[in-house]
């Protein structure tokens, strides 16, 4: 148990690590509350452990990753709630205001459509006559056309299933 | 379900996830508020059997998120909020 739990944190901080420093170069934040952070990295490890993937902490993912591929943290909700809330859902992410002090991370209503909106959501086709399609990516926004979707995103190093078909 | 034993303020139901902060929280403020309630840890239920407690959390909450707070049947608080909670059980 003592040796499990050492290996864990160690885990724990080189995720926290990778995340703040790949955070910071794409110019978001992790919260500055390092406790906090980690617990929900904790989280993020627990549930890449039982579904295979990192599910948001403070979301119910549903083993499916196909199904949850909106919330896999950074989840397609983040950038709208930083900029509504100042924090992603779980609030491992904060926005600059958060970050200097100004304003503080709380709870924050869920955004994420019911799992009957999602299904009955679902996008149609657009067509176009464009030589290529154009691909987003439902992380950071990021466009390319091409005929696939790069993997992994080249700015935000999301997985080629975290795009979508744009036009 | 499990339990966790203090003043007995009507019945409180508190859903929640295991790996979630903000639930956490909930379960912090309520034992310094020194109450009885019950908690699930639905990620904690093996995917199968979680239909009925999602069933539940769905009358209180239809967007099923987490924590949610159901007190006395009567109402539900979702996310961590401190002062709804305190004024609620009192």
């Amino acid at each position: 148990m003592g040796v499990e739990s050492t290996e864990l944190e160690k885990q724990i901080d080189a995720l926290y690590e990778k995340l703040r420093k790949d955070a910071e170069n794409a110019g978001y934040h992790l919260n500055p509350d390092e406790a906090f952070a980690k617990d929900l990295i904790r989280g993020l490890l627990e549930n890449e452990k039982r579904y295979g993937y990192r599910a948001c902490p403070c979301r119910l993912a549903s083993s499916v990753r196909d199904e949850d591929l909106d919330i896999i943290c950074p989840c397609d909700y983040r950038d709208p709630d930083l900029d509504d809330y100042g924090a992603c859902y779980c609030a491992l992410y904060v926005s600059g205001a958060v970050l200097k002090g100004e304003k503080t991370a709380a709870s924050i209503p869920e955004r994420r459509p019911s799992r009957e909106e999602r299904v009955d959501g679902t996008l149609t086709e657009r067509f176009s006559n464009l030589p290529y399609p154009v691909w987003r990516c439902k992380v950071c926004g990021y466009l390319c056309a091409r005929e696939n979707p790069p993997d992994p995103c080249p700015i935000c190093k999301a997985k080629k299933d975290r795009f979508e078909k744009f036009m | 379900m499990e339990h966790a034993e203090g003043i007995d303020k009507g019945q409180i139901i508190l859903y929640a996830l295991s790996t979630c902060v903000w639930c956490g929280r909930v379960k912090s403020l309520l034992q310094d508020m020194g109450v009885a309630y019950d908690y699930v840890y639905v990620d904690n239920l093996a995917v199968d059997d979680r239909g009925k407690t999602m069933e539940e959390i769905k009358r209180w909450n239809p967007r099923c998120s987490f924590p949610s707070l159901v007190i006395n049947n009567a109402q539900c608080i979702i996310g961590f909020e401190e002062k709804k909670i305190r004024e609620a059980i009192g």
